[in-house]
């Protein structure tokens, strides 16, 4: 009996028993689930005057803005793992919500091919900051810094030079309007849930199956944890990362869309400044700035807690400048836990 | 007429400018066999695996693969030839899975067209089965690499490398950074590897770590060649004589002694 019993694998004696809390401390998302619950409850008592916890119309408030951060958060977070940055995530939301309201009021366009072209000019942005990256092996700080400003400067002068003001107006008077509206930026229920949300949550989801399910998935985490290492077993690094610029610009683009719909006009400044919340979003998210090591589930917590920060101070009636207060103090908190947990998945088990 | 070996460099000589890095080399291996290219910093063991793993080409001189004259403009062209080379930093990427590095590159995938998936549930079994044949005692496939010692984490690359197939495989300085113990484990795999029919190119420093798995032994200096010995021509002694450069140990030892007798 015994010889014919496969060799039992013994415990390993190196395979200290780790209980369920100190295992789940390797993981690079639970901080930001933590800190989101932990926020959630917080402003349950300081803003105890609205009921913040119990009221569906206040969650619908918070999940809108999560949402505004979360969609653009996911590329950002893969983009970041892929060990790059892009810091012209945000003023590409006002770029492309200008286009489609350009292509829409000026040119008459029906919203519905006009999104494709927005789209498309999304892939292509991300083509040039990708490729400008990978060819120049310039940091991508610098490359996407460059790309910020001069679509900032496009977006600014041709609005003016089009309209006359800051912003393009009327895009609800085009064809198609009120049928893309409804699938990008409609309301879902009676208490003011966004569509949007919806987007957020299926973006969020594909992107995690996407990191930790797919071939893709696996390049990404080489290309930003040892790139040398990746090329040398036959990964395509360069094309890895020009992928990853050209998913967080179209989707960008998607926000943008989406935003344009919504407001039924497009401010010439939209977007800018969104670039380093998505980055915020990242790193609460479990994302390392050196690449390598990150978490898209813990990004939508990330969003989640940025989204319930910005409403729940309102809710709190505290003036609303507290908010970047928060959000700088929400950043280096986890960026001290993220060090932890990467030293802890790292090393010593 | 001799036999075709399995890789054969055949008067390899290789320059950079006015210096010359390699003047003359020629040895072989064959399938199951070990040879070791053993030489002190700077004898030109780097440039010769450059050359072989097609990073860098031959100034003069041939590479024969089964007796065919080969030219590896790139890496990939060595490994298209079954030549797997293990660099001692540059084989895994410290903060993945033990068994997202063993597939990196080589995903196996599941699902039809554009909806397909890393099979994560095999990748994990084969890496647990691939390692255990190995000999290899890993404690769990989804610690990250960085995690594991040096020593192991050479062993698992050099799974690696055998699964995917590796006739010939080229082992950078796998022991040099490592301690005692950890040396011995990867020279175990190396024996390893020699079992299951793979030609293993072993390049090394230490003539203790060559000797006991080597079938084979070049010894280098200064990129020429002090010779090339089947295992029956040369025994321990003579290797490490030959590998300290002989009468400068004599000559060190003399001195040392001198030292001690003056103390």
């Amino acid at each position: 009996m015994a010889e014919t019993a496969a060799p039992k694998v013994a415990p390993d004696e190196r395979l200290v028993r780790v209980g369920p809390l100190a295992g789940l401390l390797t993981r690079p998302d639970i901080g930001a689930f933590l800190g989101a619950v932990a926020v959630f409850f917080a402003f349950g008592y300081f803003a105890r005057s609205v009921n913040w916890i119990g009221d569906p119309g206040i969650a619908a408030g918070w999940t809108d803005q999560a949402a505004q951060y979360g969609i653009v958060a996911v590329p950002v977070a893969l983009l970041m793992i892929g060990g790059e940055f892009d810091l012209s995530a945000g003023v590409m939301i006002g770029s492309s919500g200008l286009l489609l309201g350009y292509l829409t009021t000026f040119k008459h366009m029906n919203v519905w091919p006009a999104m494709v072209l927005v789209l498309v000019f999304g892939l292509v942005i991300g083509l040039i900051n990708g490729l400008t990256v990978v060819r120049t092996r310039l940091p991508s700080f610098i490359v996407t810094l460059a790309t910020f400003f001069v679509l900032q400067g496009v977006n600014a002068a041709g609005t003016l030079k089009l309209t006359g003001q800051t912003a393009i107006q009327d895009i609800d008077t085009a064809r198609g309007f009120n049928s893309a509206r409804r699938i990008f930026a409609g309301d879902l229920t009676h208490y003011g849930f966004k569509v949007k949300v919806l987007w957020w949550i299926g973006i969020t989801l594909t992107g995690a199956w996407l990191l930790a399910k797919t071939r893709f998935g696996n390049w990404i985490y080489s290309a930003g944890g040892e790139p040398n290492a990746a090329r040398n077993v036959g990964v395509p690094v360069a094309r890895t990362k020009i992928a990853l610029f050209m998913m967080t610009s179209t989707i960008a683009s998607l926000m943008g869309i989406i935003e344009a719909l919504e407001l039924r006009s497009m401010q010439a400044k939209e977007g800018i400044g969104l670039e380093f919340i998505f980055i915020i979003c990242a790193v609460v998210g479990g994302c390392l700035l050196t690449g390598g090591f990150g978490s898209v589930i813990g990004t939508l917590f990330g969003a989640a807690m940025l989204g319930m920060v910005q409403l729940g101070i309102i809710d709190a009636q505290w003036d609303s400048n507290w908010t970047f207060t928060f959000q700088g103090g929400i950043l280096f908190a986890a960026v001290m836990l993220n060090t932890l947990i990467r030293s802890r998945a790292q090393k010593a088990r | 007429m001799t036999m075709a070996h399995l890789l054969e460099a055949d008067h390899i000589s290789k320059y950079y400018g006015n210096i010359v890095a390699l003047n003359d080399i020629s040895t072989y291996v064959d399938a199951g066999e070990v040879t070791c290219i053993l030489g002190d910093n700077g004898a030109g063991k780097s440039s010769f695996i450059k050359i072989l793993s097609g990073v860098h080409q031959a100034d003069k001189g041939r590479l024969l693969v089964e007796g065919e004259e080969v030219h590896f403009t790139s890496p990939r062209d060595a490994r298209a030839a079954g030549i797997a080379t293990v660099y001692q930093d540059l084989a895994m990427v410290p903060l993945m899975s033990i068994w997202r590095n063993f597939f990196l590159g080589a995903e196996p995938r599941k699902g039809f067209g554009p909806l397909q998936w890393f099979d994560s549930g095999k990748a994990k079994s084969i890496v647990r089965r691939e390692l255990s044949e190995m000999g290899i005692d890993i404690r769990d496939p989804d610690q990250a690499v960085g995690t594991l010692s040096g020593g192991e984490r050479q062993s698992v690359a050099i799974a690696r490398a055998v699964y995917f197939g590796a006739r010939v495989l080229i082992l950078d300085e796998p022991t040099s950074a490592l301690g005692v113990k950890q040396a011995g484990v990867v020279l175990k795999y190396i024996l390893q590897a020699r079992e299951r029919g793979v030609a293993v190119i072993f390049i090394t420093h230490n003539p203790h770590h060559a000797y006991p798995v080597g079938d084979r032994f070049v010894i280098l200096n200064r990129g020429q060649s002090l010779g090339a010995f089947e295992k029956s021509e040369i025994d321990r002694q003579e290797l490490v004589r030959l590998m300290a450069g002989g009468k400068e140990l004599a000559e060190l030892e003399h001195e040392l002694e001198a030292i001690k007798v003056e103390v």
